[in-house]
Formats: structure tokens, C-alpha cells, sequence
């Protein structure tokens, strides 16, 4: 109990912001600039891979989840995780509802499949 | 008479029920981002949607992208970071003590790049939408190059007003919270033990910028811009 007035949280070095802040600028740079180069497919891959980078420096950094405590970690991951729930039970739903409604067989929806993931 | 002595010693802002502050500021943290959850699955329920929509019609989808100018998108993605640069050095700011006017400087400084990613996305880009009549409801018209792609075209534009309306409703109620940080800094409320309401307006803060992370990415480029 003696200890009311220990100095704030965790005090981030201002190089540590700036040089964070310096990161998400070059990312979204970087983003941008791919989406003009012809990857076929890995210009999807690309662009949310650096969106999940820069995410992930938001929250550890500006958001000091870095120097957070397990317990917000965990709260946090739920989150994601529920998310991820949701995302998946959904496509599994409705990427396989589309087998049911043809009549010919799956095998006339091959070409088809392919077509709905890209 | 030795808790009203306890008393006297408390910092400002020091709650009686938590055993210390640093145990405060983690209750405090835990609860926004307990809120923060609920957000990321209340804008989860619009990005499966438009997952699962994307898959279906990906044409379309890619051909409502190309209707949006990346120049606008990328632009406010700019100012949404340096806007979360700004928040992230006002609290820092507080956490070290500074004189109050650094704090405010820091907030407004988040205010106006707050309000210049407001400004550029209505006055700018959803005025270039009405203008090029892909505003579902206000004079949308399919063009003769979508064929029969025209009601999905529309619908990744209703996808594209719904999710960066939303986020906009969210920076607005942002600016709201801003505003009274900088009312409640230049009150003095704040010092180096105490400045929860500014740690957890910043989660807020960055989590909106983290939402217009994916949405640029998901909107504004899809299927590449070659």
C-alpha cells in the first residue's frame, strides 16, 4: 500500500513511437505500391500480411500490449479468437450450402469452386 | 485515523477498492479492452459478410474496388497514423509530467488530423462517389462495361458505405472523446499517476485506426490495381 504514487505504467522511449510510426508509413507505402505489380493471387496474401504487421505494431506499441500483463493478453486473444469463430463456421456454411443445390454432382462443380476462392 | 492519513497520502484519481494504482491502470486497460472486443466482433460481423460475398461475386467486387480512387484511401491512411502518433505522445506526455499545454498541443494535434481524415473522406471522395453516381440509393447507375454485374457492383459499393460509415461514425465519437480529454487536461485531472481516461481514449483511438488498416487494405485493393 505504500507504493500509491510508483511512476505511470511504462513510459515508451519516443524513438521506439517514432520509429513505429516511421514503420506503418512504409507499410502503407509498401501496400500500395504492391497492389500495382501483378502477383496473381499473393496480392491478396501480400496486402493482408502487411495489414496484420501493421496491426500488430499498433497494438504492441501504441497500444502497450508489449508491457501489458497476461491477463489483457489473453482478453485480447479471445477476441481474435472469437472472431476467427465466426469467420470460419460462416464459410463453412456457406462455401459447402452450394454443393446441395446441384443436381449434376460435385464433380461439375470443380471448375466452379475454383473460381469462388479466387 | 490512520486510513483518513492513508487518505491524505492517495494520489489524485486513486480509487479505494484497487490495492495500488499500477493494479488501477491494469483494471482500467483490461476494461476498455474487454469494450474493444466487443468491437472487433461488431465490425468482425461486416468483414465476414464481406468475406463471404467476395467469394461469391469476386468480379464484381473487383470491379466496385476499381471504382474507388486509391489516392484518397492511401492518403487517409496517412493521416489516420500520424493522428495515432499524436495520441500515443499526449499521453506520454502526461505519464512524464509534462506542463498541460503539451498534453493539449499533442490532443488537438490528434484532433485535426482526425478531422482532416473526416474531411477528405466526405468532402472529397463520397462527394467524387455522388458525383460518379456509385452511391446506392443516390443516383446509383450501372454502367453498360459491369454487363450483368450491375447489382453486384452496387452491392460492394453498399459494402464500401456501411463499413467506412461505420468507421466515420467512430472517428466523429472519437473527436467527441478528444474534445473532453482536452477540457478534462486543462482542469489539471491529470498527472503522472493518474491519466487513465487518456490511456484508454488512445486504445479506442488506435483501434480505429486499426479498423481503417483493413478496410484499405480490403476495399481499396482488391484484386490489384495493374
Amino acid at each position: 500500500m505504500s507504493d500509491h504514487s510508483k511512476p505511470a505504467g511504462h513510459v515508451v522511449p519516443v524513438r521506439t513511437y517514432v520509429f513505429v510510426f516511421l514503420a506503418l508509413m512504409a507499410g502503407t507505402a509498401l501496400t500500395t505500391g504492391v497492389a500495382y505489380i501483378d502477383l496473381g493471387r499473393w496480392n491478396t496474401v501480400v496486402a493482408l500480411a502487411i495489414a496484420f504487421t501493421k496491426m500488430m505494431l499498433v497494438i504492441l506499441f501504441f497500444m502497450h500490449v508489449k508491457y501489458a500483463t497476461g491477463l489483457t493478453r489473453v482478453i485480447i486473444l479471445c477476441g481474435f479468437f472469437w472472431l476467427a469463430i465466426m469467420i470460419a463456421l460462416t464459410l463453412s456454411d456457406e462455401l459447402t450450402r452450394v454443393w446441395e443445390l446441384n443436381p449434376a454432382g460435385w464433380s461439375a462443380l470443380v471448375p466452379l469452386l475454383s473460381h469462388l476462392w479466387w | 485515523m490512520s486510513e483518513l492519513a492513508a487518505h491524505g497520502a492517495h494520489p489524485p484519481g486513486f480509487a479505494h477498492q484497487f490495492e495500488d494504482m499500477a493494479q488501477q491502470r491494469e483494471a482500467g486497460s483490461l476494461g476498455m479492452w474487454v469494450f474493444l472486443v466487443t468491437e472487433i466482433l461488431f465490425f468482425g460481423g461486416m468483414f465476414t459478410a464481406y468475406i463471404v460475398y467476395r467469394l461469391l461475386h469476386f468480379d464484381s467486387f473487383v470491379t466496385g474496388s476499381h471504382l474507388l480512387e486509391v489516392k484518397f484511401g492511401a492518403t487517409n491512411t496517412y493521416v489516420l497514423i500520424c493522428s495515432s502518433l499524436t495520441m500515443a505522445l499526449a499521453i506520454r506526455s502526461a505519464q512524464t509530467g509534462k506542463r498541460k499545454s503539451q498534453i493539449i498541443f499533442w490532443l488537438i494535434l490528434t484532433m485535426i488530423f482526425g478531422a482532416l481524415f473526416l474531411g477528405l473522406k466526405f468532402t472529397f471522395e463520397w462527394r467524387h462517389d455522388y458525383i460518379e453516381h456509385i452511391v446506392p440509393g443516390f443516383g446509383f447507375q450501372y454502367r453498360p462495361e459491369w454487363g450483368s454485374l450491375g447489382p453486384e457492383v452496387q452491392m460492394f459499393m453498399c459494402f464500401y458505405f456501411f463499413m467506412t460509415g461505420l468507421h466515420a461514425l467512430h472517428m466523429i465519437v472519437g473527436l467527441g472523446i478528444l474534445t473532453v480529454l482536452v477540457i478534462m487536461t486543462a482542469r489539471n485531472r491529470f498527472s503522472p499517476e493518474y491519466y487513465a481516461p487518456l490511456e484508454i481514449s488512445g486504445l479506442y483511438w488506435h483501434f480505429v485506426d486499426i479498423v481503417w488498416i483493413f478496410l484499405f487494405a480490403l476495399l481499396y485493393l482488391i484484386g490489384g490495381r495493374y
